[in-house]
């Protein structure tokens, strides 16, 4: 019999276009077959620098993304009341002319009264530009309840951070180290990493509550006990001491290991370095036995001794400090082993083995290159020791010190930028100067004028706050004040809280975009639904008067929005992945790309920044008009092209000048975007071989980054072990600084501002009582789920139809719990009711479940009893924005004392069996859908052969 | 054709899955099915997609399992529990009983490179084969009727339309962790052979003596880190420490 | 497995039919009476409808022709065309009887032939999956042929008694025949509950080295074809019971009514025992049938934690 004919090669599709994803920051490479005006396929782009053709599940499911009968499709002012869903579709004019009277009149009268936070968008660039040309002090990302821990101690300690600002050597590190990572920013990076190493057999080491995704495929497994970090890397760090596994020639080089702290204990000098008339630290010369400069040729410094001063100022070299600090036996592995809940063996398994591969098989690459002191080295030594860290550390109250902590040991093996260990993806590293200092005092703004410099950077001391006389905040998420000093990134996770509260004062107009604060990214979720809706008892007015909320879906946000501008998907719109924002550059390139409309917008929807730019112009921003009150862009695409933030520097670094041969710098380029379309819609240049590491003290790599933009002069970074900028704020907390911290907050802050990493016990922890809460709750990032928003993707949210709860046997064992039972989960604050699974893969005392995939019946446009709305649930719930109370009835937030991170890992909890159930509590009223959904999808059938 | 082509057939296409490096990241599923809704044969359709009951047809599914040994190395405080993700599509078995059941000739294997398909233009849709495929590898198209597997992308494979690096299944281009190979089981020089011989690959449920042609890579030994701890230098605590530390400052 | 009606239906019909097909085709029923030429036609249409029944699961029954082509090695196939094939001397045995009260001896036997083929080839469809190791045993072509037996000597017997024709042989037959049945049925339940599953999840995952393989989570939490087609569970509890019921209503009570028949003769006591005999054998058929299904556990379970 014959063989059934295949058509076997019928073209894939029309045409490829190439954009950028979207499903999450990762930002990867996609070509979008075009057939029949229809989307036949996404695949990934072979060329692209960061997924080298890899597509995850989400990247894939960008159909059924695009599709999806939850996408908005028109402006809607609210008609029903918050919440109800009940809304009047209007036309763009009028919904801009609504916004625009709304914010101009807020602008005249007090431009604080707009508050203007963003989710986890990626055109931060503008948005704060904006915010700053609007004058609000009230503007933030959602770094705050994200994972501002991970960056602000990067960046104060190595000048860059894990996130996504740099990268393990995947090709050379001989052992990685990871802590605390589900899924993480840079997805398929990191997969075609440990893909690599294992292949190469490479020792992969997970520490991690659960053993899932990457920690399944480590070699080594370190299932913690959450917020016990610390103490593990501290106790690393002290047997490394120990051992002498350490590479002092790399710390006297990069580090401020030999820089002189001052000791004048009760002085305003305490603890700071000591400096020459120009400002610089010094160190001590052990030949001379003076104080010289650092960095002064041919000196010999210091590590470890107790000087004078030619003033009779009493100096230590912060190295002393370090290793009094460390050695210490209170930091050894058999004094803290319980504690994290692990063997002692492991923890000196661990550290003998960073000790062994950093220096036992160090590399080397034949690469001359001269530092920036001007001293030729003929190769890049590498400690092939790698590490990479996300939310599992950074969530937690003690975050910020346990992420200084990771920092200082990568140093002190030498293993910063090194072949083989962690790299920098420019445009870091940047030292902590180069960042600027926050703005938003009352001084910074007024009525109808910008603010004097942008909202978010890094205080360099207390004098940097943003507080008035009193102490009191001066932001609506009371960042850079008492509260949470070092709050780069605001707190987004209380601004709802505090704008309902009206501590420090009440928002008029909450200004919102893409962040589904109504739901999954809100701690304590029914409450700030109660805030939403709440409403000034003698006026009748909410108390949270107006708000303005883009998405570009139904989510649960949408239904508490008073004005809706309806988003654009991304492939329908132009974007920008700016190195002025959230690069994509890896740790040998520079990157940088955009999306353009691929397919065009079949809806009344406009990308939200084009209506940004819109009403810009319509406010009369500066920057957004010309000199005559007329728009200066037509529409984002424009603004990308011409925008230009310094001279010769944009949005976009390739196919600058009037030619396009310009990189970094260069005038606009009115053809920029179809060559960026021509190139696969994104740049790349190479990093120079030598200049390739360290470039935290590399010439040739200082020379490029000035070259390319990043700044104007060299910024080299020296390794911050010891933080005086810490140190400032203690002194303050003593009293011995101006200005003084309030009285309530010092001793948190001499707690958790430690100038060398400590570790404290996270802050829910010691609030509680264990007995009564003795078990941790996380929740982990699925693969296949973007946060709230892979529900409505028919093809996603098959994955993930509901989350159980995971319980480890021996607490199912203890409170004879099996599959499918349902159980009480109670905090502090709150309880749910939900079913579990047994799980064998866990720390013993963690319970945990897939992060957001529970939703609120009726959003989405999915039906309401869906199983994400009965079955799903969020531990946001039990999480609350407050601790509990003090003695002295005093609440402070539920983040890190220094950078105010959110710190949803902390949560305690207990687990009691309860009677079986129909729904997860708490149950919410379905929000009204009105969305007309297929009973069924075939999608591609046309096609069919 | 339901009986079998010649055994074993010249080439044996197939695909070889790395337990050792899945993450368990379901790119691989979704890929798949975007590829193949639009491609070979009806479309895979999701029947009350956006409602209570959603499901829909999905010729490649990733499992995860725990494997508990008993004393195992002590990770953490509990013996070393592991979970393994685990991704499952047709195996493209050389006695493959979907074959043989199938009443219409629409299920076959092909001779030439032992790729099992279903020619859907004779499916009655009895699905018959789906209970005689130990594996779960094929699912009935609610809409179409249909039986529906994994066509090991034979519309990319031998497509020439596309380039020549991109002729491989769809769900192997895409995946993050390369943990899905490619190529031709029958040559013993061919990648695919190589690493089945060098890493153990091994069949699943052997003893259905189905003879998958697809091969499943184990986990790679692993070293306990607690031996790690055993060869480390003793430094006889700190003292000394800060004299070690001028001497290594006097040799810079 | 899913007890799908459609199937279940079929599998009891067609076996009831074909029985008394064979019962028919050995010239145990006077030809000449009305009663006979009743069960010939009730032959053809329990087989007839148990066939279309089993069309009514297809995704694409239209093309249900196509089924013939692969006799050499599907047999479900073997099973179409032997049901078409037998259609031919049970037919010219039906005509036979009903138009000329005539019994024929060649057509007779072939269709005994035709259906105990038949009836052995739907069999094999389910004994030949090794995937489903409860009827993956001869044990399983064995009971279907002595079900079919016993219901074709049953309803044998009832149209015989109805047709005031000579019950005996009949009656005795059905006792032989439910009691062998049973037997095997007994047996092959047995073996069921005592078989080490062939495939485990440590098998199917090829992970039994490193430990004791359990399922963490589904690939899709919801339900999918799979799980529903090869996952349907019984509770044990209600498995017995169900068992118990399909053994008494199939098996005893049946019995006992013959005996009662046996002692009435050709009465309408003996009748009304007759064709409660049938009755209560048929739904004892469809529950051992949906009980063959709802226990059967297909290997892909393992993957699913099943
Ligand atoms: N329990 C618990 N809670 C958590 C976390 C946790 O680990 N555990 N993680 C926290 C963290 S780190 C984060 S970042 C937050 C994330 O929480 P959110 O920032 O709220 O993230 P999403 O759920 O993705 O919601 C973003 C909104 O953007 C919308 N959107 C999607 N695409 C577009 C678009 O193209 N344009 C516009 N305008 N809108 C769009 C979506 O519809 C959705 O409503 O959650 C936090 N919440
Ligand atoms: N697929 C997917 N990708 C995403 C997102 C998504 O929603 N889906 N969200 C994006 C966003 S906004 C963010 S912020 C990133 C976050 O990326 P990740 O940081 O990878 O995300 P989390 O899920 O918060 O992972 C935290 C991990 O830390 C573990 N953990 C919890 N507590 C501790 C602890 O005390 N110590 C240690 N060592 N580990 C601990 C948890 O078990 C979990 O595995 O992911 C981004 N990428
Ligand atoms: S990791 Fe996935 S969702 Fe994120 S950008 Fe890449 S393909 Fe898209
Ligand atoms: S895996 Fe299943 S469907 Fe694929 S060839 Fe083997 S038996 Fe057939
Ligand atoms: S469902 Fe289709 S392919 Fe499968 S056995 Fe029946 S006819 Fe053959
Ligand atoms: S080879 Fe093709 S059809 Fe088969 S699982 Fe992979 S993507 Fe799906
Ligand atoms: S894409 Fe690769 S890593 Fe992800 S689930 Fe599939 S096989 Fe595993
Ligand atoms: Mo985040």
């Amino acid at each position: 019999m014959a063989q059934h004919r295949v058509e076997l090669s019928q073209p894939v599709s029309d045409e490829v276009r190439k954009t950028t994803c979207y499903m999450c920051a990762c930002r990867c490479g996609i070509d979008v077959h075009l057939k029949d005006g229809k989307i036949r396929y996404i695949e990934g782009n072979r060329d692209h620098p960061v997924n080298r053709g890899v597509l995850c599940a989400k990247g894939s499911a960008g159909i059924m993304q695009h599709y999806a009968p939850a996408r908005l499709d028109s402006p809607m002012l609210r008609t029903g009341p918050r919440g109800s869903g009940e809304f009047r579709k209007i036309s763009w004019d009028e919904a801009l002319a609504l916004a625009t009277e709304w914010m101009g009149e807020v602008r005249t009268r007090d431009p604080k009264k707009l508050a203007f936070f963003t989710g986890r968008d990626q055109s931060q660039s503008l948005t704060s530009f904006w915010a700053q040309q609007f004058g609000t002090p009230n503007y933030a990302a959602h770094g705050g309840f994200c994972s501002v821990n991970m960056a602000a101690a990067g960046i104060m300690t190595i000048g860059g951070a894990f996130w996504e600002f740099g990268a393990p050597d995947w090709d050379r590190t001989k052992l990685f180290v990871m802590f605390g990572v589900a899924e993480d920013h840079d997805s398929n990076p990191i997969k075609i990493g440990i893909s690599k190493l294992k292949k190469r057999g490479a020792r992969f080491v997970s520490v991690n509550p659960v053993r899932t995704g990457y920690s399944a495929v480590a070699n080594n497994w370190i299932g913690v006990r959450p917020g016990t970090d610390g103490l593990l890397i501290l106790a690393i760090v002290h047997e490394l001491l120990k051992a002498r596994r350490i590479d002092v020639d790399y710390l006297v080089r990069y580090s401020n290991a030999p820089w002189l702290v001052i000791d004048a204990p009760g002085t305003a000098e305490h603890g700071l370095f000591a400096r020459d008339a120009d400002g610089k630290p010094l160190i001590f010369e052990t030949v001379t036995e003076r104080a010289v400069p650092a960095h002064t040729k041919g000196a010999r410094p210091a590590l470890s001794g107790r000087f004078r001063m030619a003033d009779g100022r009493p100096v230590v070299p912060s190295f002393q400090l370090l290793a009094d600090e460390y050695l210490d036996p209170k930091h050894a592995p058999e004094a803290v082993a319980d504690e994290i809940g692990i063997d002692v063996q492991v923890i000196r398994g661990l550290a003998a083995e960073i000790g062994r591969v950093a220096f036992d098989e160090a590399i080397e690459i034949d690469q001359p290159w001269t530092d920036v002191h001007g001293e030729r080295h003929q190769s890049f030594v590498g400690r092939p020791v790698s590490f990479h860290a996300m939310r599992g550390i950074s969530a937690h109250s003690n975050g910020f010190q346990t992420a200084r902590a990771l920092h200082m040991l990568q140093v002190l093996i030498g293993a910063i930028d090194c072949p083989g260990g962690f790299r920098y993806e420019p445009p870091y590293p940047k030292p902590l100067h180069a960042h600027p200092r926050p703005h938003g005092k009352a001084e910074h703004f007024g009525s109808n004028q910008p603010l004097a410099g942008p909202h978010l950077g890094f205080p360099l001391g207390p004098e940097d706050l943003l507080i008035d006389g009193e102490g009191r905040p001066a932001r609506i998420d009371k960042a850079f004040s008492w509260e949470a000093p070092v709050s780069a990134h605001g707190l987004m996770h209380m601004v709802i809280a505090n704008a309902h509260a009206g501590d420090p004062y009440p928002v008029d107009l909450l200004f919102l975009y893409m962040a589904n604060m109504a739901w999954n990214s809100s701690m304590n979720t029914a409450g700030t639904i109660r805030m939403l809706e709440a409403k000034d008892e003698e006026t009748g007015d909410y108390r949270i008067p107006k708000i303005i909320y883009s998405d570009a879906y139904s989510s649960e946000m949408v239904a508490y929005a008073d004005l809706v501008l309806p988003d654009t998907t991304y492939l329908e719109r132009h974007d920008c992945i700016s190195l002025l924002d959230r690069p994509i550059s890896e740790p040998d390139s520079v990157n940088d790309a955009i999306r353009w409309p691929v397919v065009e917008p079949d809806r009344e929807v406009r990308g939200f920044q084009s209506v940004l730019l819109d009403l810009g112009a319509r406010l009369g921003l500066s920057g957004f008009v010309d000199h005559r009150g007329k728009p200066l862009y037509a529409d984002y695409a424009d603004y990308i092209v011409r925008h230009e933030r310094r001279p010769g520097i944009g949005p976009l670094a390739g196919f600058r000048g009037a030619e396009g041969d310009k990189t970094g710098r260069g005038a606009a380029n009115p053809d920029q975007l179809r060559r960026y379309i021509e190139n696969g819609s994104f740049f790349s240049v190479h990093i120079p071989e030598e200049a390739l590491f360290f470039k935290h003290a590399n010439a040739a790599y200082q020379d490029f980054a000035v070259k390319m933009g990043f700044f104007d002069k060299p910024q080299p970074v020296t390794f911050q072990l010891y933080s005086e900028e810490l140190q400032k704020f203690r002194l303050s907390a003593e009293g011995l600084r101006e200005p003084a911290a309030l009285d309530i907050h010092r001793e948190r802050i001499l707690a958790a501002f430690t100038p060398l990493p400590l570790w404290y016990q996270p802050l829910e922890e010691g609030a509680v009582d264990d007995g009564e809460f003795p078990y941790h709750a996380i929740t982990q990032r699925p693969m296949a789920m973007y946060h709230s928003w892979g529900s409505m993707n028919a093809w996603l949210r098959q994955i993930h139809t509901k989350n159980r709860l995971y319980v480890p046997g021996e607490i199912c064992d203890e409170h004879g719990l099996v599959d499918d039972d349902w159980v009480w989960l109670t905090s502090h604050h709150g309880r749910i009711k939900v079913q579990i699974a047994r799980s064998a893969t866990a720390n013993r005392d963690t319970i945990w479940t897939w992060n957001a995939i529970g939703k609120r019946g009726g959003a989405w446009a999915l039906d309401k009893d869906s199983p994400e709305a009965t079955k799903g649930f969020l531990l946001n719930h039990l999480i609350h924005e407050l601790l509990p109370p003090k003695g002295d009835g005093m609440r402070w937030s539920n983040s890190d004392p220094v950078t105010g991170q959110a710190a949803w890992y902390d949560l305690r909890v207990r687990i009691e069996k309860a009677e079986p159930g129909e729904v997860s509590e708490p149950h919410f009223a379905a929000q009204t859908a009105d969305k007309d959904v297929p009973a069924e999808l075939r999608y591609g059938q046309e096609w069919a052969k | 054709m339901t009986c079998l082509p010649s055994n074993p057939t010249p080439k044996k296409l197939g695909l070889v899955i790395d337990l050792d490096v899945c993450v368990g990241c379901h790119a691989c599923v979704v890929s798949c099915k975007e590829w193949n809704t639009g491609g070979y044969g009806a479309a895979l359709s999701d029947q009350d997609p956006y409602g209570a009951d959603v499901s829909g047809t999905f010729l490649n599914r990733i499992h995860s399992f725990e494997v508990l040994p008993e004393g195992g190395e002590v990770a953490a405080e509990r013996g070393e529990a592991r979970l393994i993700h685990f991704p499952k599509s047709c195996l493209h078995c050389e006695d493959a009983p979907c074959v043989t059941v199938c009443p219409t000739g629409a299920s076959y294997k092909r001779a030439d490179d032992g790729i099992v398909l279903v020619d859907e233009d004779m499916c009655i849709g009895c699905g018959l084969c789906a209970w005689a495929c130990p594996y779960g590898a094929r699912e009935m198209d609610l809409a179409a009727g249909v039986m529906k597997k994994c066509t090991l992308c034979i519309d990319r494979i031998y497509n020439e339309t596309i380039e020549e690096v991109d002729r491989v299944p769809s769900c192997v281009r895409t995946c993050p962790t390369n943990a899905r190979h490619f190529g031709d089981l029958a040559d013993p020089n061919s990648a695919v052979s190589i690493m089945v011989a060098e890493r153990g690959g091994m069949d699943l449920m052997p003893e259905q003596g189905t003879k998958p042609v697809n091969k499943y890579l184990p986990p790679r030994p692993r070293l306990p880190l607690a031996a790690a701890a055993a060869g480390r230098e003793d430094t006889s605590g700190a003292t000394g420490f800060f004299a070690w530390l001028d001497g290594m400052l006097d040799r810079i | 497995m899913h007890p799908a009606l459609s199937i279940i239906v079929f599998t009891t019909a067609s076996g009831l039919g074909y029985g008394l097909a064979a019962a028919l085709g050995l010239g145990l029923l006077n030809p000449a009476l009305v009663s006979t030429k009743l069960a010939h036609f009730v032959a053809l249409a329990l087989i007839g409808g148990g066939l279309l029944s089993s069309t009514l699961h297809l995704g694409n029954p239209q093309r249900a022709w196509r089924a013939l082509s692969q006799w050499r090695s599907s047999w479900l196939s073997r099973e179409g065309v032997m049901a078409i094939v037998t259609f031919v001397p049970l037919c010219i045995s039906a005509y036979a009887a009903i138009f000329h009260s005539r019994y024929l001896l060649l057509p007779g036997l072939l269709g005994v032939a035709g259906a105990g083929v038949t009836v052995y080839c739907t069999s094999m469809i389910y004994a030949s999956l090794k995937s489903v190791q409860a009827w993956h045993t001869p044990l399983t072509p064995l009971c279907y042929l002595l079900f079919a037996g016993a219901g074709g000597s049953l309803l044998g017997l009832l149209f015989a008694a109805a047709g005031g024709g000579d019950t005996p042989i009949l009656a005795l037959l059905s006792i032989a025949f439910l009691g062998a049945a049973w037997t095997a049925k007994l047996a092959w339940r047995r073996n069921m509950e005592n078989m080490d599953p062939l495939s485990t999840p440590e098998s199917a995952t090829g992970l039994g080295n490193l430990g004791r393989v359990r399922l963490f989570e589904r690939p899709h939490i919801n339900d999918n074809y799979l799980t529903s087609e090869m996952g349907f569970r019984v509770a044990r509890k209600h498995a017995d019971k169900l068992a118990k019921i399909s053994l008494i209503a199939g098996g005893i009570v049946p019995a006992v009514l013959v005996l009662g028949v046996l002692a009435s003769g050709a009465s309408g006591l003996g009748v009304a025992l007759a064709a409660l005999a049938v009755l209560s054998h048929a739904v004892g058929m469809l529950t051992e049938r949906w009980l063959f299904f709802a226990e059967a556990r297909h290997a892909v379970m393992n993957y699913y934690g099943g």
